[in-house]
């Protein structure tokens, strides 16, 4: 809890929603610590991700969705209070009372107190099991019905009530939408659009009945409630829930006599305060214009003018476009601006592709020239590109049938369409209000790739939607800067590391020598040798210190072994999940014990045997081999460990056999060279004790069999792994990590972990699944062939070497001699050995 | 003394896979042996093997390990990288690319009749 300073203005929260913590962030970015901010929160959590509140039942935790914590709060000096609500406010006094009686003074008072479900008054209403769709309490209040139910239905063909259809078919149920319009979406979508949308949601297995009035829900004969429609028709389910729009929480506002509009919601003007001066209200309780905004977006920007307006700033907010894209039910539906033609005079044409599902409408202005409006069902790539033409009423250069049909080569890009046609202003992420200009701005200032735009303008960060038009911001201003986009991997080859790889594998090429005379020049350096060392491995996976391979090699792979600061090795067998017997554990101790080798357990689950000289790494291997280990790869850019917990062997939660299943991963994909390093972790339930997150590829267990995250990253820059899918079993885990992991080793750049693989790979993580969950590249058979041979040729790569008087040679510090290096020195640091230099000795305290 | 004038045998250059080092005890000095094997001809070496010979010893690792290096090139001439900091030396001159206030020792090498020979 904060200090009660009475320097600072004190600035009371009411509401810690999306909209509500969006403001707080804000001003704590902006007003510095000139202000005592407190919070009243309503549910038991602070602010979450309620635009993803679905994706609670495909995998994703509260934690997960979380917009902030109590300790980001406490350090932020933020005060909080959850499960706590506001019931009253005197103006006259500036306090508002809580539900407990607490009086709390405020300067200046945020109403963001959002919305609450509308439910209609039909008899019945307010029995077990009938449900609304608004925060994580109601989800679990739903998932908990669905385990004593077979049959669900969702009242409301809407925006949310299609999401919550789609949660309750997760759950498993049968599952029915009533709407009471003609059509699924009716704000969003006209008549074929919606047409198209139930066609493509019944044909998942969603029935849909519309023109559906409500009349009754009373007990049911094989279900537990029977719905009575208006038209004598009649639905029997376990499960009803409530999603017929929302209803302004203007609760606080309408007691205190501050002004509402006619139906609801409290009045604000453009700095966002309402008839009191001393009271903000934003998102959505909010009514600017007579409008109520249930987007995120209007409700981030209204907050960031309440800041703006708190703070001295000139910032407003002038009204919201309510475009939208989303997927539901899997179903990519978008709606531009005015889509239903309400535009005196306005045209519109359409075009329907019903053997892919398509259906796209436009709304012209009278003149046929800008766009005012559009509908998109099916597919949603022209979104972006669109909402920029009715923004900011671009004149389009060509008829606007051209709009409509698939796009023609180089046609379309000289319809004077292109990201050049924009102006400065336009908002290209709606999301985090980053307009064109703040893109050139930052490629100008040295952001020359996807990644680096991201990270310093937020754009594409939050739903991702405009990813491709950033991509297409920052390629037109690379070459406007006369930045060519060079993607030589170095000066002896002038292709990306991709292109390249795409080379070697179809001219089969094996060596060095072939793949320079094929394609590069000179002899090679630090940046392509190993690369192309890498990429023989990866597709020929012949043994990394074979003659014509040897000289590639980078340092570690080049003795195969982890060379340390003082030139001596390190040794890790390989342990996979870390699971060992007593005899190889006894081993590993008494091979440490014999040749003085320092030991730590790595942080992978195994052990690391420091300080071995080149001479002892054959006879040490040996003795390894000959007990039954291999080689663990810790030197390679290559699979390194599988973590993983006990799983449910011995733990009591456990929910799968997380230690088997890690080791067949790590067996399958042991030695498999890549561009970088590759981790892997899989935990037996979703306590999530293997970390699994953090790693390239994750697996955790649920109730139904697995859930796969990939992309990952620990380290210095930390990133929490996409969840890739859900509850799959076990051979579709294999399927997909061995699709994704040759699709990984084939696109991604020279040491490029697949954090960043993925943030640079255009259309993200829905492009990825479209890739390996629906073959979008038809490449899957290849993958999985190439896969196939890596795992039939696998071979310990010490054994091979101890076997081959060749090799073996190269394993002795002089060519000329039996001698030893006598620079190698050792001290002794907490009982072991350690290099017998000042950094070492520094360590001892 | 170090007699400058005569060549002494090492190996057999067949106990170089091409394009890796060696180091070798050349009376008592740790020296790093390279085996270049050049594809492109353009060299002063012209195509095929040719080795070269500097000190084994990195100044800033300060550890013996260049004869570990990879081979790189650049406009025709040939470095090692040490395989700790990656800085990189001519396998002529000796001099360190990254900072030419440092340089290595270099020794005379040479391939006769397979055997690779060195000389101070």
């Amino acid at each position: 809890m904060s200090i009660n300073n009475s320097d600072k203005q004190k600035i009371v929260v009411v509401g810690n929603g999306m909209v509500g913590h969006h403001f707080i962030d804000q001003l704590v970015k902006n007003g510095g610590g000139d202000y005592q901010i407190v919070t009243f929160a309503e549910e038991s959590r602070l602010a979450y991700d309620r635009v993803m509140l679905t994706s609670y039942f495909t995998g994703n935790t509260a934690d997960d969705l979380a917009l902030t914590t109590p300790d980001a709060y406490d350090e932020q000096g933020v005060e909080y209070h959850v499960n706590q609500q506001v019931v009253g406010i005197d103006r006259g006094a500036k306090t508002v009372e809580t539900a407990s009686g607490d009086i709390i003074s405020y300067d200046k008072l945020v109403l963001s107190t959002g919305s609450f479900p509308f439910v209609p008054p039909v008899p019945g209403k307010d029995q077990p099991h009938i449900h609304v769709y608004r925060t994580l309490d109601d989800l679990d209040q739903i998932a908990e019905s669905a385990q004593s139910s077979k049959i669900g239905v969702v009242i409301g063909g809407g925006l949310l009530g299609l999401e919550a259809a789609n949660a309750i078919k997760q759950l498993g149920l049968t599952t029915h939408v009533v709407e009471f319009a003609p059509r699924l979406m009716a704000v969003q979508l006209d008549q074929g659009g919606g047409d198209l949308l139930r066609q493509k949601i019944e044909a998942l297995g969603v029935s849909v009945h519309t023109e559906k009035n409500t009349l009754e829900i009373v007990a049911g004969q094989d279900c537990r409630y029977r719905m009575n429609f208006a038209d004598g028709s009649f639905l029997e389910t376990d499960i009803i829930v409530f999603s017929a729009g929302i209803r302004p929480q203007d609760h606080l506002a309408r007691i205190n006599d501050i002004t509402l509009g006619e139906r609801g919601g409290i009045a604000i003007d453009d700095q966002c305060v309402t008839s009191d001066p001393d009271i903000y209200a934003i998102g959505e309780c909010a009514l600017w214009d007579n409008k109520i905004f249930g987007l995120i977006a209007p409700g981030y920007a209204m907050a960031k003018a309440a800041v703006s307006h708190l703070t001295g700033g000139d910032k407003t907010f002038k009204g919201a476009d309510m475009s939208t894209k989303l997927k539901l039910l899997g179903v990519e539906v978008a709606s531009i601006g005015d889509a239903h033609g309400n535009t005196p005079k306005s045209q519109s044409y359409s075009f329907i592709d019903s053997a892919t599902g398509v259906y796209k409408k436009i709304v012209m202005s009278r003149d046929g020239k800008i766009l005012l409006g559009a509908v998109l069902v099916g597919d949603s790539n022209d979104y972006g590109q669109w909402l920029q033409l009715a923004l900011n009423s671009i004149e389009l250069s060509h008829p606007p049938e051209y709009l409509l049909l698939p796009a023609m080569d180089g046609e379309m890009s000289s319809a004077g369409t292109g990201i050049d046609a924009l102006p400065p202003a336009a908002q290209i992420c709606s999301c985090y209000d980053v307009s064109k200009q703040a893109l050139c701005d930052a490629v100008a200032g040295g952001a020359h790739d996807i990644a680096a735009l991201k990270s310093c303008t937020e754009a594409g960060t939050g739903c991702g939607g405009c990813v491709p038009l950033v991509t297409q911001v920052l390629n037109s201003e690379l070459a406007k800067l006369g930045v060519s986009v060079d993607h030589s991997l170095c000066r002896h080859f002038e292709y990306s590391r991709a292109e390249l790889f795409d080379i070697v594998r179809v001219k089969k090429i094996k060596t060095f020598e072939g793949l320079i005379s094929e394609c590069g020049q000179g002899d090679g350096c630090e940046i392509c040798k190993p690369v192309a060392a890498s990429m023989f491995a990866s597709l020929w996976n012949d043994h990394v210190l074979n003659d014509e391979l040897v000289g590639l090699q980078d340092t570690n792979d080049n003795f195969l072994g982890n060379m340390q600061k003082d030139g001596t090795y390190s040794i890790v067998p390989r342990i996979p999940a870390g699971e060992i017997t007593p005899e190889h554990l006894i081993l590993i101790g008494e091979i440490a014990k014999e040749y003085n080798l320092y030991t730590k357990i790595t942080g992978g689950q195994r052990i690391d045997l420091f300080g071995a000289q080149l001479h002892q790494l054959p006879p040490i291997w040996q003795r390894l081999v000959d007990a039954g280990l291999e080689t663990g790869h810790a030197y390679g850019k290559s699979l390194r460990t599988v973590k993983s917990c006990v799983g449910n062997n011995w733990c009591r939660y456990g929910v799968q056999d997380s230690t088997g299943m890690a080791i067949i991963l790590e067996n399958r994909y042991r030695g498999v060279r890549s561009p970088h390093k590759v981790k892997m972790a899989v935990s037996g339930c979703a306590r999530e004790c293997a970390e699994a997150q953090s790693k390239d590829f994750g697996v955790i267990a649920t109730d139904n069999g697995w859930n796969l995250y990939v992309a990952g990253n620990g380290g210095m820059r930390p990133r929490h792994g996409d969840l890739f899918a859900s509850d799959i079993d076990d051979q579709t885990l294999l399927r997909y990590i061995d699709i994704i992991f040759m699709f990984y080793v084939r696109t991604a750049d020279r040491l490029q972990r697949t954090s960043v693989w993925m943030e640079n790979l255009e259309g993200g993580l829905d492009y990825l699944k479209e890739v390996v969950i629906n073959d979008k590249l038809s490449i899957n058979d290849e993958l999985l062939a190439q896969m196939a041979h890596l795992k039939d040729t696998y071979q310990c790569e010490w054994k091979t070497t101890i076997e081959d008087p060749q090799k073996l040679k190269r394993f002795s510090h002089f060519i000329n001699s039996d001698k030893a290096d006598d620079n190698v020195t050792f001290i002794t640091v907490r009982d072991q050995i350690n290099p017998s230099d000042k950094f070492a000795l520094a360590t001892e305290l | 003394m170090i007699d400058k004038t005569t060549w002494f045998d090492i190996c057999p250059l067949s106990d170089i896979p091409k394009n890796t080092g060696v180091c070798a005890d050349f009376n008592g000095q740790q020296v790093a042996i390279f085996h270049l094997n050049l594809t492109q001809g353009c060299h002063q070496n012209g195509q095929g093997s040719a080795v070269k010979a500097v000190d084994n010893f990195d100044p800033f690792a300060r550890a013996n390990i260049l004869s570990r290096g990879l081979i790189t090139e650049t406009d025709q001439a040939y470095f090692v990288a040490s395989p700790l900091l990656k800085q990189q030396f001519c396998l002529d001159s000796g001099l360190c690319q990254q900072d030419e206030s440092i340089s290595i020792a270099t020794y005379q090498a040479r391939i006769a009749d397979g055997v690779v020979q060195l000389r101070a």
